[in-house]
């Protein structure tokens, strides 16, 4: 049998030979691979965009809203049943939960922000200063919001970065006093610059200690409660607590909503997940059809190379040997292909990384092996029907044709 | 060596069948230098394919070396050609692609021998021939007889029994088929058995056994 190393070398001479038929089919490989790796790419990135918009808001943390919004089944209540607030007590009894690691209540409310003439309406956040880490929020300058007793109001707030432009503009925020609504509160803090976190502006925003915010707006109640678990399995648990612990202060009523980031995370994870798979799925089209290609063009190699084959088989070439030769041609070709499909593709990305900064483009290492061997397995395996139809020409029929 | 026994090939031609060969019985020994005239379509041809194993009798025995070999399997058939005969075409059939030398070693590298001992043994078969300097060149940038010797040195490289010829000078002029078919002969003084398929008379005369045919049939042999 003819020796591995010269298998390869025939099959490459066999391709430089035919340097027309060879170009045609590393671009038609090229192609799909690198539209496999580009694809998941892009795909991958989105993904990882969203968790990582996601992750801002903070880890393992879980949110108790007021009311029930799922139906419990059973007859309806006799008597008309509205929910009952979340206070600030129920907040702070939920560190009675070892699962619990902070807890940063939320009074949220519109009101008139001003600064000498200036004046905005900007969303008040009400919190404490657990918020700083629950939210894992960052301070361009001064300091969060730290007052030992979460009932004690403190006319003192923490400013977002666009807030702080449009009230002060080059001046310096650090220490004035400003007013919201009929109150002056003192700026302490400003936040670093973090863009959108889903859902809120954090630039656009006051934040202030919570009693202050209630006394604001004229409300015991908190709009939500922000728990972050100790850690990523004592989620579960601080769910489970927040609900029991609220309910026996609530007397017995499960009036509360505990939805968790990581679940809706995991959402948006499997969505991006599948929305990949299936553009590398449809990526992966053009290598079948890369591969249809290639079987049309190592027929027709074969119709021209009839007369050297029909030699190799009067030199004693079994079939098998002839079979050998041209699969190999084949593979070779895709693997060629290929090669040059993931310098391609890992080309564009790099391109498309540079162009997109916040975006990270990058293909994920099982698409770049995957598509590297489904090229070569397209290769061998629409390469294996012309060698077989090679391997069985009659020598003598091969041989008469002349060239 | 060779014994042909009762030996028929018929192709279908459209309704007709054309009985290229029939029942052919002839002995070869071994070094012998045979030719095989005849005009057009009179199975000289079929019959030196069939000589080769490129082709199989519809009916008849094969017998190669006291084996029946028109039945092996095409495997067994392929180490024949290998191991016992040695090809020289009318039109050459070298692979342009690569060089001489590659193209006489070709035989030992299908045969998976190591490259240090073909190589070895193409530059000796290229030396006798006298084409040992053009072992690098292409096909294409050799003339006609250079070649045939090519493929002169490529039938002879794997030591075969048999060489068979199918038109050897057919494409070439007169000198340059002259120089072909005394390479040819000096193999066949080294006792390889020598078949020559020609239409030229005076190269056929050079064959001490003269086989004419005609219609499928030796219809001359000058031989035991």
């Amino acid at each position: 049998m003819m020796r591995l190393a010269d298998v390869f070398r025939y099959s490459l001479q066999a391709m430089l030979g035919h340097r027309g038929r060879t170009l045609l089919i590393l671009l038609a490989m090229a192609i799909g691979v690198a539209a496999v790796v580009v694809l998941t790419a892009l795909g991958e990135g989105a993904r990882l965009y969203v968790l990582k918009q996601f992750t801002t808001l903070g880890s393992h943390l879980v949110i108790v809203l007021p009311g029930r919004s799922e139906t419990s089944g059973g007859p309806p209540p006799m008597l008309g049943e509205t929910p009952r607030d979340l206070t600030l007590d129920d907040a702070l009894a939920l560190y009675q939960s070892h699962a619990v690691g902070k807890v940063a209540p939320v009074v949220i409310g519109s009101a008139p922000v001003s600064w000498q003439a200036r004046e905005r309406e900007v969303l008040v956040l009400g919190t404490t200063a657990e918020m700083e880490q629950v939210r894992q929020l960052e301070l361009a300058r001064g300091k969060f919001i730290n007052i030992d007793d979460p009932h004690r109001g403190a006319a003192v707030c923490v400013i977002g970065h666009t807030l702080r432009k449009e009230l002060f503009g080059n001046q310096q925020a650090l220490g004035q006093w400003l007013r919201i609504g009929e109150r002056r509160f003192r700026v302490i803090g400003e936040l670093a610059q973090q863009g959108h976190s889903l859902g809120t502006d954090i630039g656009d925003l006051i934040i202030i200690p919570v009693a202050s915010a209630q006394a604001l707006f004229n409300t015991e109640s908190l709009f939500r409660i922000l728990i972050q678990a100790k850690g990523r399995d004592s989620i579960t648990a601080a769910m489970q607590a927040a609900e029991a612990i609220i309910s026996k202060r609530h007397d017995g009523e499960n009036d509360i909503t505990v939805i968790t980031q990581d679940s809706i995370l995991a959402t948006f994870d499997r969505i991006f997940t599948a929305l990949t798979f299936a553009v590398a799925a449809i990526a992966a089209i053009s290598l079948a059809v890369a591969g249809i290609l290639i079987m049309n063009v190592m027929l027709i190699a074969i119709s021209q190379r009839t007369a050297e084959i029909g030699l190799l088989k009067a030199l004693g070439a079994p079939d098998m040997e002839i079979m050998l030769l041209f699969i190999a041609e084949a593979g070779l070709l895709s693997l060629c292909g290929g090669l040059a499909g993931l310098g391609l593709g890992m080309g564009g990305n790099f391109l498309l990384d540079q162009a997109f900064a916040d975006f990270s483009i990058t293909a994920p290492a099982w698409a770049s092996l995957g598509g590297l061997s489904i090229a070569l397995l397209t290769g061998i395996l629409f390469g294996y029907l012309p060698a077989k139809r090679a391997a069985h020409l009659k020598p003598v029929e091969a041989l008469t044709r002349r060239r | 060596m060779i014994e042909l026994a009762g030996i028929n090939r018929n192709f279908e031609v459209g309704e007709e069948t054309v009985h290229a060969l029939r029942d052919i019985n002839i002995n070869i020994g071994a070094g012998e230098y045979i030719s095989i005239m005849g005009p057009s379509g009179s199975g000289k041809s079929t019959l030196l394919n069939i000589l080769g194993l490129l082709d199989q009798p519809n009916s008849g025995d094969y017998r190669f070396n006291d084996q029946t070999i028109n039945q092996l399997a095409d495997e067994e058939q392929a180490k024949v050609r290998r191991e016992h005969i040695g090809f020289v075409f009318q039109f050459f059939h070298l692979i342009p692609r690569l060089s001489a030398a590659d193209n006489v070693a070709l035989p030992l590298t299908l045969a998976g021998i190591a490259p240090e001992i073909r190589n070895q043994k193409a530059e000796a078969a290229m030396q006798a021939l006298g084409i040992a300097e053009r072992a690098q060149h292409r096909p294409d940038q050799l003339s006609g007889g250079q070649r045939q010797r090519v493929a002169i040195a490529r039938a002879m490289i794997t030591e075969p029994q048999l060489i068979l010829a199918d038109e050897p000078t057919g494409n070439l002029d007169r000198a340059s088929g002259v120089d072909v078919v005394e390479a040819l002969e000096a193999l066949n003084h080294k006792g390889i058995t020598l078949i020559i398929v020609t239409h030229d008379p005076e190269l056929g005369q050079r064959a001490r056994r003269r086989l004419k045919m005609e219609d499928g049939k030796i219809i001359g042999d000058n031989g035991p």
